[in-house]
């Protein structure tokens, strides 16, 4: 009998506002170290914390955007802990109050099926700084520019039976507040960070004993050590064995995994709520203010996808999936005037090339206006799509818009009927036997064999043929 | 003519200043003076700060003859050492903080300097504000200067001794569980703690946040009322400082008391209270009945558990507030640490004393799991209703009244070994932080050469009205403008 998974994940959102959750410091990005951490970020005695209206403001939205609950009055509370980069003692968060209560989010399956994750609550909180162990003679050196920065941890319900699942979850929750506009979205400098809780148990059987790891900053780290988990799990079952409740480190350069402490080791963290801060008051008037500032969320765009484009619901869901993706999309176009063909190349050639690269679609070489210029080419029959992919790769090269490519390289299609038939004839002229096996040849066998005379002709224009004029030619000429 | 100067309070001085009489300098050298004589006998003082007070003094000189002042230019104020100070060290009464130079300067200090205040320098106290005695100040006991060999109460002990001495004719103090009145009660002085949130924390060390409030000590309720005008106001940096208007306290002073409602609590009249305690602070009720005050008896039920709810929900903030102080990056860090565990236990070990260490124990242990709901929701839930029993007095009277202290001062040492006795000197004080009223403790009589004080308790934001009462007392009484003979002279 097999085994059954159950995930539920913990994901850290870092909130893209201006200034820290409790104090005026600018948020860090790449500064010197300890030169955007103030006298409150310090931590020094006799400060205090006023909370960031603006983190409160995009938290709730988020809550809007999933349909969940707010909060009236939430309150901050202190985690209790002492650790170098944390420089109060504790860390200011929310537990039995958090702004956001129980919610929902709507996933695609790769089966075309739809599944709703439960999300549990979403709390505000600030961020630690850093530790650095390297550099210092054997000592750690601190940063505290990250500290104080206001994230919202997402908790969601055990609603997730595999890794995929899991990946299209974080994958919306991406899309979701990127579309929202309350975080960058940026994996590469940790803008979001998943912690994954992980069990498996014989189908009918009670939940099994779970472990979290945590930290994964990129959906396929987190594909891969939820796989690696699951294996794991498996083979300590079937083996006899038990899994113990633990926090376990994934290290995606080597794909291996690490205890980090057993449940016996955790902190009491002695919350209790924050005396410095003040509940945060949410009014109705704040809600309805939201709810009209509210950005389009990925799935009412992949609707207008559907809707506006006559896109499958399956390229709707994904050209919604992101909002850089979403806006490439509808760039290239509007640009070239051919929404199925935009879809089809970024989808395609473009994601292709951004994969295989690493990159993501934001620091896409190809602009969307490129693509959609290549596209409005393709279209009005300038290019053939062969030769498009040429242009395109040039365009990905950096060497110019299309337009300019093409006619760099003098890539425009033949249009010169007169000059194609000459083509034409010289290789009917020049190829006598395949002439007469073709002539020889049944309908179906013909339409195989045209093939040698398409090619002849490409070689002889580089390409640049028009393909439907050729075939028509030569189908003519042929007979 | 200087050998007065140190009798007069701050409105006198004031005056004094305006008229030409003395200048700010001549009056800053005076107290410095006084301090530099007989400061080594008392310990109010950790640090005294001669020359910037000095400068502070030739800068309200030059204002003054420019006709430009504030509320205080050139007076001499002495600030409890646990606001912040730019440039100066602060250090909380604690060794953690002993090397301690303040990168910024707390609100209320801000506000004094910006009315023209002169600091003469910061005043010793008990660790981080921990005890009724002073006795836990690493900077050693201070002294009461009615008898040396007593204490000055806590924890703001150097303020309430050196003003009680005449080194100071103002100093700020703060207020968690009694720490502004009680030693005010013990020193004959006159101490107000504020409405909580009507003075802004930022800058002063936090001990208790939901409990600590700063507030003026001075010879009288007038000067009290001069320098919280100077003092009070919402602070966009404190989130708990609260947006109301501050009220015009030295317009109000004079107010007409005929009518006004005195309400007695019967608990704060216990039968096991000292008789003579008792006494003086009926007598001084007796004299504002003869302004025109109205008596009733009032019932405060749930104040008697006012000492157990606080030493619960006290320690718990303040373990958690004094985690901060962990070596890493600012106060004391122990030599060659051995491993981050070894950074913390030994830095910590060290640098608090034993009555820190007591608080933060009782702290963690009421806020951890399987203790909050025992102890810390518990407390919680007492405070609500000693709020109660005040909101339900305050429908029937102006202001309440009682003994400020159950004792004089103690001889040192007294209670070291005692702290549920040494806690209990806060017996009438603490009801009033735990539910965030003002009030107001100043000298009605003394007992064998010891003063006594009396609380006057208003309503939220009624520190005019506390002030307004204390004042037409002390116009009709001098007990507030007895000092101690000390040093020889008076």
């Amino acid at each position: 009998m097999s085994w059954e998974v159950v995930i539920g994940l913990e994901i850290h959102v870092q909130l893209n506002t201006v200034s820290k959750l409790f104090s005026g410091s600018k948020l860090s990005t790449g500064a010197e170290p300890n030169t955007q951490a103030s006298l409150v970020d310090l931590g020094m005695p006799g400060t205090l914390p006023v909370v960031n209206k603006e983190a409160v403001r995009k938290a709730a939205l988020f809550g809007l955007a999933i349909n969940a609950d707010i909060c009236r009055h939430s309150v901050f509370e202190r985690k209790n802990y002492f650790y170098p980069d944390l420089p109060k003692g504790y860390q200011t968060t929310q537990l039995a109050e958090p702004i956001v209560g129980a919610g929902e989010v709507e996933i695609q399956l790769e089966n075309g099926e739809k599944k709703t994750v439960r999300i549990h609550h979403a709390h505000l909180e600030e961020d630690a700084g850093k530790s650095l162990h390297e550099d210092f003679h054997g000592m750690t050196g601190i940063d505290l520019n990250r500290a104080g920065t206001p994230l919202i941890e997402v908790v969601t319900e055990p609603d997730m039976s595999n890794a995929e699942e899991a990946v299209a979850f974080a994958r919306k929750l991406h899309a979701i507040v990127t579309s929202i506009g309350i975080c960058d979205g940026d994996m590469s400098q940790g803008n979001m960070r998943f912690d994954v809780n992980v069990s498996i148990r014989k189908p009918g059987e009670p939940l099994g004993t779970r472990t979290e790891t945590k930290n994964l900053n990129s959906f396929r780290f987190m594909e891969r050590a939820i796989k690696l988990e699951v294996e794991r799990q498996i083979d300590v079952l079937e083996d006899g064995g038990e899994i113990v409740q633990e926090t376990r480190l994934y290290n995606g350069d080597t794909h291996t995994a690490r205890s980090m402490r057993s449940k016996e080791d955790a902190n009491d963290y002695r919350y209790f709520p924050c005396p410095d801060l003040l509940p945060v008051a949410i009014t109705d008037a704040d809600l309805e203010a939201l709810k009209a500032a509210m950005p389009e969320l990925p799935n009412a765009r992949k609707a207008r996808f559907m809707d506006d484009y006559q896109l499958s619901e399956y390229d709707a869901d994904l050209l919604s999936g992101s909002i850089a993706t979403a806006t490439f999309f509808e760039g290239a176009a509007k640009a070239g005037g051919d929404a199925k063909l935009a879809a089809n190349w970024v989808m395609g050639e473009l994601a292709a090339r951004l994969n295989a690269e690493d990159k993501d679609i934001s620091d896409s070489p190809v602009s969307a206006e490129q693509l959609g210029q290549l596209i409005a080419r393709l279209k009005d029959g300038t290019i053939s799509s062969k030769i498009a992919k040429q242009v395109f790769e040039a365009c990905w090269a950096g060497e110019g818009d299309p337009d300019t490519i093409i006619e760099a390289k003098g890539l425009k299609q033949m249009s010169d009927s007169g000059e194609l038939e000459k083509i034409v004839d010289d290789i009917i002229a020049n190829n006598a036997p395949q002439v007469e096996d073709y002539r020889n040849s049944d309908d179906a066998k013909k339409k195989k064999k045209i093939g040698f005379f398409v090619g002849q002709a490409m070689k002889a224009t580089q390409g640049k043929a028009n393909p439907q004029q050729l075939n028509q030619l030569l189908r003519e000429k042929l007979q | 003519m200087s050998n007065a100067m140190h009798n007069k309070t701050l409105t006198e001085l004031k005056a004094g200043l305006a008229a030409g009489d003395f200048s700010s300098r001549e009056l800053t050298e005076h107290f410095l003076a006084r301090i530099q004589q007989h400061d080594s006998e008392l310990n109010s003082f950790i640090t005294v700060t001669a020359e910037q007070a000095l400068s502070q003094a030739d800068a309200a000189d030059q204002a003054i003859a420019a006709g430009n002042t504030g509320l205080l230019t050139g007076l001499p104020i002495a600030h409890k050492d646990i606001f912040c100070t730019e440039g100066v060290r602060t250090s909380c009464g604690s060794k953690m903080l002993d090397s301690f130079i303040a990168p910024y300067t707390a609100t209320v200090v801000e506000k004094m300097a910006a009315e023209g205040a002169v600091m003469l320098g910061k005043t010793n106290m008990d660790e981080f504000a921990m005890g009724s005695s002073n006795e836990t100040s690493y900077y050693g006991p201070v002294k009461n200067p009615w008898d040396l060999e007593r204490v000055p109460g806590g924890s703001s002990g150097g303020a309430a001794a050196c003003l009680g001495a005449r080194l100071a004719p103002g100093a700020t103090g703060t207020d968690t569980g009694g720490s502004i009145r009680q030693p005010a009660a013990l020193n004959n002085i006159t101490g107000l703690k504020p409405t909580y949130g009507r003075v802004s924390r930022w800058g002063m060390i936090a001990f208790a946040s939901s409990l600590d409030q700063a507030g003026p000590m001075a010879q009288s309720s007038e000067d009290c009322a001069l320098m919280l005008q100077a003092m009070a106001g919402h602070d966009h940096r404190d989130s708990t400082s609260l947006n109301e208007k501050v009220d015009d306290y030295l317009g109000a002073l004079n107010n007409d008391i005929r009518g006004l409602t005195i309400g007695i609590p019967e608990e704060f009249f216990p039968d096991t209270l000292d008789g003579a305690i008792a006494d003086n602070s009926r007598d001084a009720i007796r004299e504002l009945e003869k302004l025109g005050a109205k008596v009733v008896s009032v019932s405060l039920p749930s104040v008697k558990l006012s000492v157990p709810a606080y030493y619960v929900i006290a320690p718990a903030e303040a373990s958690s507030n004094l985690s901060r102080f962990d070596g890493v990056r600012f106060g004391h860090r122990c030599d060659d640490p051995k491993d981050l565990e070894d950074l913390y236990k030994r830095s910590r070990s060290e640098g608090f004393g034993d009555e820190v260490k007591r608080r933060i124990l009782v702290g963690a242990y009421a806020l951890s799991a399987g203790y909050y709901d025992a102890y810390y929701r518990r407390a919680q839930q007492v405070r609500r209703l000693i709020r109660d029993d005040f909101a339900r007095a305050f429908e029937k009277v102006d202001v309440l009244m009682g003994p400020t202290a159950p004792e004089t001062a103690f001889k040192l040492g007294a209670k070291k070994d005692d702290p549920v006795s040494m806690y209990m000197a806060d017996v009438f004080t603490i009801g009033v932080n735990l539910a965030g009223l003002p009030a107001l403790s100043m000298p009605t009589g003394f007992i064998n050469g010891l003063p006594t004080g009396t609380q006057i308790i208003g309503n939220y934001f009624r520190e005019g009205q506390i002030l307004n009462v204390a004042h037409k007392y002390q116009q009709a009484t001098d007990w507030h403008k007895q000092a101690p003979v000390f040093g020889g002279e008076q």
